[in-house]
């Protein structure tokens, strides 16, 4: 039956299994457990159908997973360019305090008194947040970037509400937004309205036709997903508030200027930042991240309950907030995370975050400038923290951008966001991070512009990469067609 | 029973009469611009109303989905159960074995509204499409 | 030199560079694009940089002033639990591949984490017996609300979700936070000597229910009569939700077995730490008919170009970054690494490991109860089945004992003053497979002074 799977170099876990193996020492079971067991838990509460997990001895495992990392890019691989996903080096001082254990073994029910220490580490986190954004209304609660946006919806949804303006049902949302906005919008209730942009920056005109008494926000990302900064964002700001509506900020490109603007400075009301990407944590494969959200002070008393607060030296968390939007999440938030994240800027301190933009934007002018001779560049020579080339002059010659960023591969690198934003055909979505150095972004350029070059003369070799991963390319119609998302039972 | 002439919407869907129903599917030039590669396709049960311009259901490719437009509004008599089946009939003859439903249609004027098929061409033109 | 390790580019780099672009500093490349009035060089309460060496003191200074399960014996539970990690747990999971990867969005680069998330959905559907799993959500609460906006997009017409008043606190406030702003009516279920009145459930969810909701084992410990709520859903053809817990079922009946449309629960119990309740993990199953309308990322299996086996995102048009509003959710990032976590703890496990971890919790709370039992027949608040967790009635204030027993060494529980002020004598009480007979008899002894 595997083999109706095909040819695997790692076999799964179920295949690898062997009846009668165990992965660790547990403990003799009591003579006293089956009658203990008849009352607490009687036979019709227990389990008939067999549990179907693996029987490994650790070593299987191990090697198993361990083969697995093998095939696995991480920052700490490779050079790692994804546009608005800020792949930054992950400081392993973070790990080492993220892994104490007094930090580990915490609850979040133990008495606060024996809590002080992380605690603090919550309430200082969130009154630097507050402090780089400018919006003192700080929540730790939602887990990643997307609930910090749907959060921030609730609390612009419960802040018209009381405002007896339940008539704003509009989000309006440019179309260089990443997807999530939208789909943000869309789970809080209200109707999102694309907003056309020119030259790659919200078109001022397009904007005013759809501001109105039915605008609740606009959601913005600034730098945009071009890459650009938006110059006009305080007149944008300015008319969505003369209208009544409120400002969010998508914190996804927050790398672009951390320590350098405070988004309240331009008008946001409200923004979430990643701390999965401007403040360092670890990706993790995809998450766990952290997306804390930050809102003006009179927007505060709408956020999650419960709140960090400190009088006379004791932290504790605060519930009795009347017009909280409710818990998005149990408990208090991604905590390991908000630990990496305190290291950090507590390393880095203020200067370190602003040479954290300053090298961001100045890597990713420089990588631009070694790319525009051999890519089109539909956005001029300037970017912040990132920048978008358009492959169309390669696809002359039969080679999509999804072509060379297979082709990467085979160099080694992990390629570029592609096909995002969607107003650029043949998007690459460069974001090369403040934490490379000169040597490697000039090696990267040398090899998209020899891939460039291939594809003016040999383009077959570009569209049948990569031949040096694990796999070449994947067949993902069928995947979605017939879709065998587990290992079948035997 | 003999497919009417074929007229189409700007929205890529095409209706042909076949006796008092209206056949609705998508047209070629749509499936070509999905890579042919349709992965799955949501559509109405009968007897639900449709209204032209709005949407009627999906069609999903790996990594796009679009909505149908009704090109003319009614109730839903018949559905390509085929096609719910197996979406490559949809990849691969989306004018012919393709269909996607039958409607019965209530307000008879819209037909007339629908381009012709040298109007849908010269509209893929206008577009920037050849 | 400058004094920061995570940017490598020197002064002399930065001037060719700057050269090469045209700018002449870094500022410059600011005030270009951003009107100047916007710009800001001042440092406000934010801290000045910190060598390594004294900042890992800093941070141990920190955590000195935390008091943990290492230090103190633990009774702690309500949704977090100290249960046994293996040490290889860590140690695989650490890898930095794994650790510093992004989402697998280019699969050929990606094929390890993607099959481990392949084995993370095989073994959570084996675990709950249902057909499918995601790749993951954020926590068991989160992963609830989503499950009660699938049940909302599977009956547009309904109004109504009934969740019993046994579930945990924090997850009965997501789903209301989750709905809020929509015409949706959350109905709750009281309960009758620790578990849920199904009398009534049954007359509530006849009502238009989109979604009926069941716990196992409930915030009390009790454990329900899951079957009651499954028939309750069926007979209102409602989507029936079950919220179970992972660990239970190595003992406990899985989802799957009593009908459960959806399944979800909180992953933490399986490999992850207790870290003030932020390690978690939204385990979200369900039937195969739901596939469409889950939630999250999903990984599935699939071949290359040479026929051999590989792994994909699938089914992506799902997601945000394809469907935009009309999205199923708006989850992108998951807690893909707390899976992970996950899917190494059950390998070292296994099904003898798990099912000896569950019946060991089992058996520590029957010898815990037993023993309340002898010292005062009243204090057992509730003599329904339990799993793991137990509700001890008081002669006083909870908060007051919980101070009491710190002193001497115990985290004696949660008080239930959380529920309301009726609850204020009650103390809901953990004993996992941690716990040795030795510490449940000295936990006992601290506590029959305040026993009711």
């Amino acid at each position: 039956m595997a083999s109706d799977f095909g040819k695997a170099d790692v076999p799964t876990l179920f295949e690898e299994s062997v009846e009668g193996r165990v992965g660790v020492s547990l403990f003799e079971e009591d003579e006293n457990t089956d009658s203990l067991l008849e009352n607490v838990v009687p036979q019709c509460f227990r389990r008939s159908l067999p549990l179907g997990l693996p029987e490994l001895s650790e070593l299987q495992v191990m090697r198993h997973f361990i083969r697995l990392s093998n095939r696995t890019l991480g920052v700490d691989t490779t050079f790692y360019p994804l546009g608005s996903c800020t792949m930054k080096y992950n400081p392993k001082v973070n790990e080492l305090t993220a892994a104490d254990e007094r930090f580990l073994y915490t609850h979040p029910f133990q008495p606060q008194r024996t809590l002080q220490g992380i605690l603090k580490i919550c309430f200082e986190l969130c009154q630097w947040l507050g402090e780089l954004t400018g919006l003192r209304g700080v929540s730790l609660q939602p887990a990643a970037g997307a609930h910090g946006e749907f959060t921030a919806l609730l609390i612009a949804k419960a802040y018209f509400r009381e405002r007896g303006e339940s008539q704003r049902t509009q989000v309006l949302v440019p179309d260089t937004a990443h997807g999530t906005n939208p789909a943000s919008a869309a789970r809080c209730g209200f109707v999102p309205v694309a907003i056309k942009s020119k030259n790659g920056k919200v078109d001022l005109d397009e904007l005013q036709r759809h501001i109105g008494e039915k605008t609740a926000c606009l959601m913005i990302t600034n730098p945009n997903t071009l890459g650009l900064f938006e110059d006009a964002i305080c007149e944008i700001s300015h008319r969505v508030h003369e209208a009544g509506g409120l400002v969010y900020l998508d914190g996804a490109n927050f790398n672009a200027m951390v320590g350098r603007v405070r988004p309240s400075d331009f008008g946001a009301d409200l923004m979430h930042i990643n701390l999965h990407k401007t403040f360092s944590v670890p990706h993790g494969s995809g998450g766990p991240g952290a997306g804390p959200i930050c809102v003006r002070e009179e927007l505060a008393k709408y956020l999650p309950v419960p709140i960090l607060s400190c009088r006379d030296g004791f932290y504790y968390l605060e519930y009795d907030r009347p017009h909280s939007v409710g818990r998005v999440r149990s408990f208090l938030g991604n905590i390991p995370n908000v630990v990496r994240a305190y290291t950090y800027i507590a390393q880095l301190g203020y200067e370190g975050l602003c040479e954290v933009s300053g090298f961001a934007v100045l890597h990713a002018n420089y990588l631009l400038h070694l790319l525009s001779s051999s890519f089109d560049v539909p956005y001029g020579a300037r970017c912040m923290h990132e920048f978008v080339i358009d492959g169309s002059r390669q696809k002359k010659f039969g080679v999509k951008a999804l072509d060379i960023a297979k082709k990467l591969l085979d160099y080694g690198y992990h390629p570029p966001t592609t096909y995002f934003p969607l107003i650029v055909p043949e998007a690459l979505m460069v974001e090369p991070t403040e934490t490379e150095n000169k040597e490697t972004l000039e090696s990267f350029a040398n090899a998209m512009i020899e891939i460039s070059n291939i594809a003016e003369t040999h383009p077959e070799e570009i569209t049948d990469a990569p031949r040096t991963t694990p796999v070449s390319r994947l067949d993902e119609l069928s995947a979605a067609r017939n879709p065998v998302v587990v290992w079948p039972n035997v | 029973m003999a497919l009417s002439e074929k007229r189409y919407a700007k929205t890529h869907e095409w209706a042909a009469r076949e006796g008092e129903l209206i056949v609705v599917g998508v047209s070629e030039f749509a499936v070509e611009q999905l890579n042919r590669e349709i992965v799955f396709v949501e559509l109405p049960p009968p007897g639900k109303v449709v209204s032209a311009g709005q949407s009627f259901g999906t069609v999903e490719a790996v990594k796009t989905a679009a909505d149908l437009y009704a090109p003319v509004s009614g109730v839903v008599e018949e559905v390509n159960a085929q096609v719910l089946d197996d979406p490559n009939f949809l990849a691969q003859d989306p004018e012919g074995a393709g269909w996607l439903i039958k409607v019965r249609p209530n307000a008879h004027e819209e037909w007339n509204s629908l381009l012709s098929e040298q109007d849908y061409r010269d509209f893929l033109k206008q577009e920037g499409h050849h | 030199m400058r004094n920061n390790p995570f940017i490598q580019t020197t002064e002399l780099q930065e001037q060719e560079m700057l050269a090469a672009i045209g700018a002449r500093s870094l500022d410059e490349l600011f005030s270009e694009q951003i009107p100047p009035s916007l710009l800001t060089s001042e440092a406000g309460s934010l801290p000045s940089p910190c060598g390594e060496l004294e900042l890992v003191r800093r941070l141990k200074d920190l955590a000195s002033q935390c008091k943990s399960a290492t230090d103190v014996v633990s009774f702690l539970g309500g949704g977090c639990y100290d249960h046994f990690i293996p040490a290889a747990v860590d140690h695989i999971a650490n890898r930095s591949e794994f650790l510093t990867a992004y989402t697998p969005y280019q699969p050929e680069a990606s094929q390890g984490a993607l099959q481990a998330f392949f084995e993370y959905q095989t073994l959570m559907a084996r675990l709950y017996a249902m057909d499918v799993s995601n790749a993951s959500l954020y926590d068991g609460a989160s992963a609830l609300g989503e499950a009660v906006f699938l049940a909302l997009s599977v009956h547009p017409d309904r109004k109504r979700v009934i969740l019993p008043f046994t579930l945990h606190p924090h997850y009965r406030e997501v789903v209301r936070s989750y709905v809020q702003h929509l015409d949706v009516e959350v109905v709750e279920i009281e309960h009758r000597g620790g578990v849920t009145d199904c009398e009534k459930l049954k007359e509530v969810a006849a009502n238009e229910a989109a979604a009926v909701v069941s716990v196992q084992p409930n915030f009390f410990g009790c454990l329900e009569d899951v079957d009651a709520f499954s028939d309750a859903a069926r007979r209102a053809n409602a989507v029936f939700i079950a919220v179970a817990d992972p660990l239970s079922l190595g003992l406990l009946k899985p989802p799957g077995e009593y009908g459960a449309d959806v399944a979800v629960g909180e992953g933490q119990p399986l490999g992850l730490r207790t870290y003030l309740g932020g390690e978690s993990l939204g385990i979200f199953t369900c039937r195969w008919d739901y596939l469409r309308r889950m939630p999250g990322r999903l990984v599935g299996l699939t071949r290359d170009r040479e026929g051999k086996r590989g792994y994909v995102l699938t089914l992506q048009t799902r997601e945000q970054h394809i469907r935009r509003e009309k999205a199923t959710s708006n989850i992108c990032t998951n807690h893909a690494h707390n899976a992970l976590r996950a899917t190494i703890f059950l390998s070292l496990v296994g099904p003898q490991g798990l099912r000896a971890i569950a019946r060991k919790c089992a058996r520590n709370l029957a010898l815990f109860k037993s023993w309340i039992a002898s010292e005062s027949a009243d204090a057992v608040a509730f003599r329904q089945p339990a799993f793991r967790e137990t509700v001890i009635r008081l002669n006083t204030n909870a908060n007051v004992v919980c101070e009491k027993l710190l002193e001497r060494g115990f985290f004696a529980g949660i008080p239930l003053e959380i529920l309301g002020p009726a609850y204020e004598d009650l103390l809901l009480v953990a004993v996992t497979e941690k716990r040795t007979d030795a510490e449940i008899k000295s936990f006992v002894k601290a506590l029959r002074e305040f026993l009711a």
